[in-house]
């Protein structure tokens, strides 16, 4: 079973500081990884690398069995690559129908529309001449997801998707993020929140000053080895 | 694990030192230089003595020019307007009013600073392209009114001309020798005039604007009255500029792009500086020989000529963006003149 | 009662100048370029149409077959090779290089064509005008121009908001970063926002050549006008144009109305007016400006 994604000893600079260093992982095609750790860890801008919006200084980014590394951000999209920014990064004079409408540039085919956006985010559905500037956190969240969805993506990153909103509202959030995951999309997604992160994904990857310094599937991972590799703390009893 | 307390390093002693060795010998040779060149009525031929005053009030123009868009980023279009205020400037006190030409332009170089001031009131409050055009516009508008101006002094658009002050009371050789030191005196002073600028807490002000004008100004840095001030200078550095042109050629023509109040001043400007190196301090003169030999010894046609100019600093704005002095500068880390705070550690 | 025909003919005047200038906005509105350059290269519109009607002996309408096009290619390519690189070099840049394109394009058509005026023919139409009064008569082609103004306008906001293209520039030109990460080439959008605002401007360049007399350094005027029309009615505002454009013809007739001279002058005086009253009516400001001068 061959990995779809594959970063093999990203180094990304952000300025002059290092943001992420060596890191290594790999997606199954149909998994969901969870990225965590604190903040400044560099998980946004490793997403960031993945997605093409940062060149890395160092190390390959292979998607799909292609060297992507070099390749610029629209064009992976093109490939099938979707990320949703952190803090949303909608077009605000635009209205969520255009939002949405934008990303369909990339033209892959797929089953993901305007309608089955509307559909699959109910919520939605009266808010499609508004624009994206006038829309609540969760909206905005909700219109973000779908303009990365009518890529008709392979493979979804998701930044931060929890942040600025209500426990209610993520929890519609994940409720979609659900159904992405039972209709077989691969998704990275970065959470603070370990608890959901824990809970909706399949691995977990944990970072703490640019490095992956815990990985492992759901099963095989405690909260307490998390949470301390979160906090780089070691304890006696030495674990993975 | 257990934990040694581990000493303390001496805390290093730091010196703040602004001159180095190499810029005491550099700012020394320009002295030396400037004096040197203070002999040149004496020694050169008066054909040298006609070029080199070229020079000279080209390098004022580019360091002027330097100071707006290098250390206040400040691109104008329309420094023109000052150096035709110069010029004319020049011509109402001397032949409307009959005083002594050096002292008309002396007199002139001040009202070019003072018109900065009005003028600076309604265009500094805009950025970047909306500056550039406005100042263009003001160009523009001084050029049309002076050739409306039906005092037969200034001439209207047919131009006017110096010729009759400076024969009242010189010979040709004289205005040759004067204005050439003149002209010398001038870039003497507006070098030290910036030197001295640059290295008081404006020059800090500038660099702080530059890089950040929000931040700068969020901890109590005077942007406005450090770009006025830059204004007002070039202001005044590009109407001394003006009158050694009218002293230099002593008829002079209003509208026109050749004209005092020309756009092909700007286009020399920008050459200068980009070529010279945008925002450093020895930039503008280094541009502005390069300029001056191009003109002196590069004899291309007219246009052809101008189209080299833009096209070279096309060029150097963007393969070469810190130009001559500014890549060396980058690339061995000199720095000639004092302008700028080193930070030594040791004895 | 000539006062009336200098606000109709000022506001003739303003839908050229809207013409010429919605090019200019467009750049600005997209990527923030003010391009010195943009009367010049109207200006090369009307010259390539004055080759194309000599050699060719056609109409001038006819001629603005090959010179759209052309001009759509060539701001393409201006794009791609010379703004591209200048937009990244830093926010100065775009100013200095559009500024050295100029020099370069006056001189240029300056060899080629001489120094001398030429003017385009505007066909029947051209000497044609409806004397409405004994002291006012419109010129039907300057009711042309203000018409096709308008179209050049109208279609720019139908295609901005109707179209796939319009939807990219717009997203790019609010957030070029995120643009890309949607699947749109920030670059390619860019280069199409430069052609469709070169081809308007030799669109303008050409009535321009028709409706008055040119020479090389015509550009430069011409730049200076459309700019003070831009800006005079709100940068980034499309329909903006159109009004900076009509308050700067009226003022310049009014200006030639007093003195034939003040033609320009007038445009001058008002543009530096409402910068004033701009910078004054923004009073906190101002009051901030003084504390720091105090």
């Amino acid at each position: 079973m061959s990995a779809l994604l594959r970063v093999e000893e990203l180094d990304v600079r952000h300025g002059l500081l290092q943001a992420v260093r060596q890191a290594s992982f790999d997606v199954v095609e149909g998994e969901t990884l969870a990225l965590v750790g604190a903040n400044g860890a560099g998980k946004s801008t490793l997403l960031r690398a993945i997605a093409g919006a940062h060149r890395p200084a160092g190390g390959r980014v292979v998607f799909d069995g292609e060297d992507i590394t070099a390749m610029p951000a629209h064009r992976r999209v093109k490939a099938g690559i979707a990320l949703v920014p952190e803090g949303r990064r909608l077009f605000p004079e635009l209205t969520v129908e255009e939002n949405l409408r934008v990303a369909s540039a990339s033209r892959r085919g797929g089953p993901w529309t305007v309608g089955e956006v509307l559909e699959a985010f109910p919520l939605l559905q009266p808010l499609r001449r508004k624009r994206a500037a006038s829309l609540s956190g969760g909206e905005q969240q909700a219109t973000a997801i779908g303009r990365a969805l009518m890529t008709n993506p392979r493979l979804l990153l998701l930044d931060e998707v929890s942040l600025g909103l209500a426990p209610i509202v993520v929890e519609g959030v994940y409720h979609s993020l659900r159904g992405l995951i039972e209709a077989g999309t691969t998704i990275v997604l970065v959470e603070q929140d370990l608890a959901r992160a824990m809970g909706i994904a399949d691995r977990v990857a944990c970072m703490l000053e640019g490095r992956i310094v815990l990985e492992g599937a759901r099963g095989e991972l405690t909260r307490e080895q998390v949470t301390d590799a979160y906090f780089g703390l070691r304890r006696q009893e030495a674990s993975a | 694990m257990t934990e040694t307390a581990l000493a303390a390093p001496p805390a290093p002693r730091f010196r703040v030192q602004r001159w180095t060795p190499l810029s005491i010998a550099f700012t020394g040779g320009l002295g030396g230089g400037i004096a040197v060149l203070a002999l040149g009525p004496l020694v050169f031929g008066e054909n040298t003595q006609y070029n080199l005053i070229q020079l000279f009030f080209l390098a004022i123009m580019a360091m002027m020019w330097n100071a707006l868009a290098g250390y206040g980023g400040l691109v104008s279009v329309g420094q023109q307007a000052f150096i035709g205020l110069g010029a004319y400037g020049a011509v109402f006190f001397s032949v409307q009013h009959g005083l002594n030409p050096y002292l008309s332009m002396f007199l002139a170089t001040l009202v070019g600073g003072a018109v900065a001031i009005p003028v600076a009131a309604v265009v500094l409050w805009l950025r970047n392209g909306a500056f550039a055009i406005a100042t263009w516009v003001v160009a523009e508008a001084f050029a049309i009114l002076v050739s409306l101006d039906p005092n037969p002094a200034i001439g209207g658009g047919t131009g006017t001309s110096a010729l009759l002050p400076f024969n009242l009371r010189y010979t040709p050789s004289q205005r040759l020798h004067y204005t050439y030191w003149a002209a010398l005196g001038a870039v003497a002073v507006l070098l030290l005039l910036l030197f001295v600028l640059l290295r008081s807490r404006l020059g800090g002000s500038l660099q702080a604007i530059r890089d950040d004008e929000e931040a700068a100004a969020s901890v109590g840095v005077r942007v406005l009255l450090g770009k006025g001030i830059l204004f007002v200078v070039a202001g005044a550095g590009c109407a001394a500029a003006g009158t050694i042109i009218l002293a230099w050629q002593l008829s002079v023509l209003p509208l026109g792009p050749n004209s005092v109040f020309g756009i092909n001043w700007t286009a020399r400007m920008i050459f200068m500086v980009l070529v010279g190196g945008l925002g450093t301090f020895e930039g503008p003169i280094i541009g502005a020989v390069v300029l001056y030999l191009l003109q002196t010894y590069v004899s291309i046609s007219g246009v052809w000529y101008f189209v080299m100019l833009g096209g070279i600093a096309i060029g150097f704005a963007l393969l070469l963006p810190r130009g001559i002095w500014g890549t060396i500068q980058e690339r061995f880390n000199v720095q000639l003149l004092p302008v700028g705070y080193r930070l030594r550690t040791g004895d | 009662m000539t006062w009336v025909a200098d606000v109709v003919h000022g506001i003739l005047l303003g839908g050229f100048y809207a013409l010429l200038a919605s090019g200019l906005a467009l750049m600005f509105g997209v990527m923030r370029i003010i391009n010195l350059a943009h009367g010049s290269l109207a200006l090369i519109g009307a010259y390539m149409a004055l080759l194309l009607t000599e050699h060719l002996h056609i109409s001038t309408y006819l001629a603005l077959a090959p010179v759209l096009p052309g001009a759509l290619i060539a701001g393409y390519l201006l794009q791609r090779t010379m703004l591209e690189r200048s937009l990244r070099a830093g926010q100065l840049v775009p100013l200095l290089t559009t500024f050295g394109l100029l020099i370069v394009i006056a001189n240029l058509l300056q060899q080629f064509f001489s120094p001398d005026v030429h003017s385009l023919d505007a066909g029947r139409i051209g000497p044609a005008s409806w004397h409405v009064s004994s002291t006012l008569s419109i010129p039907w082609f300057d009711v042309l121009t203000l018409g096709i103004a308008f179209s050049v306008l109208g279609g720019l906001h139908l295609v901005l908001r109707l179209t796939q293209l319009g939807r990219e520039l717009r997203a790019t030109a609010e957030d070029p970063d995120t643009a890309e990460l949607v699947g749109v080439n920030a670059r390619a959008v860019y280069a199409r926002a430069t052609a469709i605002a070169v081809a308007i401007a030799a669109l303008a360049g050409v009535f321009y050549g028709m409706r008055s007399a040119f020479d090389p350094n015509s550009g430069a005027n011409e730049l200076l006008y459309a700019f003070e029309a831009v800006v005079i009615g709100g940068i980034g505002s499309l329909w903006g144009t159109l009004v900076g454009g009509i308050v700067l013809g009226v003022s310049q007739e009014i200006g030639a109305h007093v003195n034939q001279e003040y033609f320009a002058l007038g445009g001058h005086v008002v543009f530096l007016a409402v910068l004033v009253a701009r910078s004054a009516s923004s009073a906190p400001r101002i009051r901030y400006a003084l504390r720091r001068f105090a």
